[in-house]
């Protein structure tokens, strides 16, 4: 049996009961982190919370060795990650793979930051075009897709969910101050303005926590702000709904003005 | 003196900057000797015989030039005085790094050929040096001398044996030039230039010089036959006609800038500094090529370059281009003779030496702080390393010591590579060969590391021999497949590479698509190459796929680092034609980053390779032997006990010409095996000749060899270890 566990957002106790009953069944218990982390939390508490073993695996042993599913054909195996199991990762490979070789598969959801962004801002989430995610810069990788996400999003009316890089092999999380400048750089390359210092943004930080920031601004206002330890996530919303402008402005301390543009 | 050739140095259409190129020994370094001693720079004791620039410890005891040697002199013609600004380079292959480099520092060439051996191979390289970098050339035919005391030939034939040599010259000459210059550059007798003579006696002539003294060829055959060269010398001194030559023939930096310029710098011509470079002008922005960069005991690190913009001043601030570093150079100075003389400014034009350009190499273009300008075109080295040897300190404690000097030894040499692993303390030098790395063993030591050398191991290249997939690269998450194909590369298009008609490197723009198809690629193909990497392609065939623009170049960094490291046994692959035929791509930006596109296309690359029927390349060289006839069997079997191939044998008088190939694994030791075969009575000399399949007896052979001494599996791996 190969239980898919979500996390959900934030510490261990966002892991649903079900998620702790799959985990003491489990004959092994692995995790991967460098998707999304939990940083209310130590993979100690949630071992010592309920009395079990994890093993964290990195994306080599995952990916390419496929530890959790060959395990999973002798023994119980729960492959546990941040968030919700199959959501933001590339885990339905691994879906698909364990369903080839007739390996019993239960999925146990988690929260996921994908329905948690919008939520905690008051946008809606019916009104949200495709995800996308800044990834670090490198040299020879500096995409301007995310940029152009949300420029096809805005297009159709649609907020956009903009996701941050992880490195949790190197310890580094983006800030939304970086998200933003990265998105900032990619317009002025690009010479047009979807996105400018004057755009609407929201920052939401450790979602989930008991110490969640929603913060809706205008981008040049935001960039200067600090909104504290990971993660971060951010939000570029369209065309806004009444009661979206109110939740913004109530929740998020974002300007009065945006109230006047409604619709 | 130093003060005329301050003077000079600001009246550019005064200043010749020049280059001696040569096959080995055909007497370069004899005639800058005896140019120095005849324009008063060095005592006449001193050049010739001593080979006075010759002046390391290694070149002398060697016979041979191992560095290029800067020098300049002062030449009155035609009631005006001149400054000549010579480099003299060696001959030997190995150390042809230096040819390339000298040539982008001069703007004509003496290109010296021995009466006696005529046109060889390396006469041809460093013509197509110079010619690459519109550098023009003049000949002076060599050691006449011989062929009159040792061949025995008579006036007649002296003058046949020069047209001969002069035509051979001059059909490479027209197909190598650059295209405005095909009628203007061949030499001609008539107009004097060419000269014959003998630089070791002194003495030079041309047809002008022929015609206003009455000296004819039957005059020149008597002196040296009865030993009177000295008269000769009277008449027709070497120095004066050499260095007339090079005065009415060779361009001065105010000519040859103007066409130079635009061929080796990158940026727009319009602009303030590629005008003042076009113009030689000395108040224009600060434009220095750095080709040399040597390590003084006692001044430092000493970079050599040429001016050809602005003026440089010492104690200024200056700003390299190309690593964006700055430094503070402490002195400029100008040659005088052989010495290197401090001034305060080097204007446009001119040959500098600085000291301080802390962290400079050569290829390097620099310019004064807080100035931006483009850079100079790279240096593009056109033979690669073939030979590598490991070193290890002999005492641990030089173990930080040994690291720090090989770092300087590769900054002082571009054409040796140096791969420090400091893990294992065994670090990988790779030269041209076996002497190259001899030599540079030697200076390690005399930097104060004792070394330990291993033996030299030849470094062999992968390529393919059939065309296979299109194979599946995929990402470790498996959300990114790429499509590959993979054949040989076509010859036309492979040589066009090899020969410097096709630039490596990524390619910009749509103009290049009218090279490839030039030399044979399909139009469909020419339009969509990538990148041109170690003389492989690496063409995007895809169509409208998204996110692709995204990862193109990630997917070329990755083609590019599966070419550095093969799979049959890491060593590096070229010749080949590989096509992205497909790619499927997810959705999200952080799931097909560097960490998953750079394995894919890499599998994709290897599976394919491995599929494509893959071999193994030696390299191999061309060897000719000049030995008596009595020799000529003992050298001919030295060559085929060695894998050899015979190609020609010729005679001459007494002496017969064997021309061979070898494969460079089998040349070591070779130097004392003639020796010995032909009593030492042998000249020869090598010339790389690329790579070729190495027999198939000997690939498992090699390839097991290689790849434990990498500490690699025994057997390389299946496709299907790259694309399951
Ligand atoms: N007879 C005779 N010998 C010459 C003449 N010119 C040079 N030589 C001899 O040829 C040999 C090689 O001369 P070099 O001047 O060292 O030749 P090179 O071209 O500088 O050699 P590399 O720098 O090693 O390529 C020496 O023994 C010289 O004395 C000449 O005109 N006549
Ligand atoms: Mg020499």
């Amino acid at each position: 049996m190969l239980y898919f566990v979500g996390l959900g957002l934030y510490d261990e106790k966002d892991i649903s009961l079900k998620g702790v009953e799959a985990l003491k069944k489990a004959d092994e218990i692995y995790a991967e982190f460098y998707t999304a982390r939990l940083f209310g939390t130590s993979i100690s508490c949630i071992e010592k919370m309920l009395g079990v073993n994890i093993k964290i695996l990195s994306r080599a042993e995952v990916e390419e060795e496929a530890i959790p599913l060959k395990n999973a054909e002798i023994k119980d195996v729960a492959f546990l990650s941040a968030g919700d199991t199959l959501t933001a990762t590339t885990h339905s490979d691994m879906l698909i793979e364990a369903r080839k070789r007739r390996i019993p598969v239960t999925v146990i959801h988690g929260s996921s930051i994908l329905s948690a962004a919008p939520g905690i801002a008051g946008l809606q989430a019916y009104k949200f075009g495709k995800v996308t995610t800044v990834p670090f810069p490198e040299e020879n990788y500096f995409p301007h897709s995310p940029y152009l996400a949300i420029k096809a999003n805005m297009e159709l009316k649609l907020h956009t969910l903009v996701l941050l890089d992880i490195r949790a092999h190197e310890g580094r999380y983006m800030t939304a101050n970086d998200g933003l400048k990265y998105l900032l750089k990619v317009g002025e390359e690009r010479e047009d303005d979807v996105i400018s210092k004057d755009t609407l943004a929201v920052v939401i930080a450790r979602a989930g926590s008991q110490t969640p920031v929603v913060r809706a601004d205008r981008i040049g206002k935001l960039i200067e702000e600090d909104f504290g330890g990971p993660l971060h996530c951010l939000m570029i919303p369209s065309d806004l709904h009444f009661i979206e402008a109110e939740a913004l402005v109530v929740l998020g301390g974002a300007p009065e003005e945006i109230l006047e543009d409604d619709l | 003196m130093i003060e005329k050739i301050k003077d000079l140095m600001y009246q550019p259409e005064y200043i010749r900057n020049i280059g001696i190129v040569a096959h080995i020994d055909h007497g370069k370094t004899t005639l800058s000797d005896n140019l120095l001693a005849g324009a008063g720079m060095i005592s006449e004791e001193l050049a010739g015989d001593q080979r006075f620039l010759d002046f390391d410890e290694q070149e002398q005891a060697r016979g041979i030039t191992i560095d290029a040697a800067n020098v300049s002199m002062v030449h009155k013609f035609k009631d005006h005085e001149y400054l000549i600004n010579l480099i003299d380079t060696p001959g030997h292959v190995d150390f042809g790094g230096d040819v390339t480099r000298a040539m982008r520092a001069v703007d004509g060439a003496v290109v010296v050929v021995c009466a006696v051996e005529g046109i060889m191979p390396q006469t041809e390289t460093v013509l197509r040096q110079a010619l690459k970098e519109n550098v023009r050339p003049v000949l002076f035919i060599n050691k006449v001398d011989r062929l009159i005391n040792e061949l025995k030939l008579g006036g007649d034939e002296l003058q046949q044996r020069f047209f001969k040599i002069i035509a051979n010259a001059n059909k490479l000459i027209r197909s190598m030039a650059p295209e405005q210059f095909k009628e203007e550059w061949p030499v001609k007798v008539e107009d004097g230039s060419v000269a014959f003579g003998s630089a070791y006696h002194n003495w030079a002539i041309n047809v002008p010089l022929m015609q206003k003294t009455g000296i004819n060829f039957k005059d020149i055959y008597e002196y040296c036959k009865n030993d009177k060269q000295d008269e000769l010398a009277k008449k027709a001194p070497l120095n004066d006609v050499l260095l007339g030559m090079v005065v009415e023939h060779l361009p001065s930096p105010k000519v040859s800038q103007k066409y130079r310029v635009p061929n080796i710098w990158s940026g727009d011509i319009d602009t303030v500094e590629g005008q003042g470079m076009v113009h030689t002008d000395p108040n224009s922005p600060l434009a220095v090529m750095v080709t040399n960069v040597s390590i003084d005991k006692h001044a430092g690190e000493i970079a050599t370059g040429r001016v050809y913009g602005g003026t440089i001043e010492k104690g200024t601030e200056i700003y390299f281009v190309g690593s964006m570093g700055k430094a503070r150079i402490q002195q400029v100075g100008i040659y005088m003779g052989p010495e290197r003389i401090n001034t305060d400014q080097v204007p446009a034009g001119n040959i500098v030496a600085i000291t301080g350009a802390k962290n400079a190499v050569a290829g390097e273009t620099v310019t004064s702080y807080g100035t931006k300008i483009s850079p100079f075109e790279s240096i593009e080295h056109i033979s690669e390393p073939v030979v590598t040897v490991a070193v290890e300190a002999k005492n641990t404690k030089d173990l930080p010591k040994l690291i720090e000097v090989l770092r300087q030894v590769g900054k002082e040499d571009p054409t040796v590579r140096v791969e420090i692993n400091e893990e294992t303390g065994e670090h990988l030098i790779s030269g041209m060969g076996e002497l190259h790395l001899e030599i540079i063993a030697y200076r390690i030591n005399e930097k104060g590391v004792e070394i330990e050398t291993s033996e030299p191991i030849v470094v062999y290249r992968e390529t393919v021999t059939t065309k296979a997939g299109p194979v599946e690269g995929k990402s470790p998450n498996k959300h990114n497949k790429f499509y590959v194909e993979i054949e040989p590369l076509d010859k036309t298009v492979f040589d066009a590479i090899q020969k410097g008609d096709i630039k490596e490197g990524k390619v910009k723009g749509k103009s290049q698509a009218s090279t490839f198809t030039e030399y044979g690629l399909p139009k469909d193909e020419a339009k969509k190459v990538w990148d041109v990497y170690k003389r492989s392609l690496f063409i995007n065939m895809t169509r409208g796929i998204q996110y692709l623009d995204e990862i193109k170049e990630l997917l070329i960094e990755g083609f590019e680092s599966a070419l550095d490291d093969g799979p049959i046994a890491r060593e590096k692959v070229m010749g080949l034609k590989v096509s992205l035929k497909d790619a499927k791509i997810h959705e999200d930006a952080v799931h097909r980053g560097p960490a998953q596109v750079l394995p894919a296309i890499r599998k994709a690359v290897y599976g394919g390779i491995m599929m494509a029927k893959p071999t193994l390349l030696e390299p191999i060289q061309k060897v000719f032997i000049n030995v008596p006839q009595d020799y000529m069997g003992a050298a001919t079997r030295e060559i085929q006990n060695r894998r050899g191939q015979i190609v020609d044998m010729s005679q001459e008088g007494d002496m017969a010409i064997v021309e061979s190939t070898v494969p460079v694994a089998e040349m070591f030791g070779f130097a004392g095996d003639i020796r010995s075969a032909a009593e030492g009575r042998c000249l020869w000399s090598t010339e790389n000749a690329g790579f070729e399949r190495l027999p198939n007896e000997l690939q498992r052979k090699i390839i097991k060899e290689i790849r434990a001494r990498k500490g690699l599996s025994p057997e390389p791996y299946g496709p299907d270890h790259y694309l399951s």
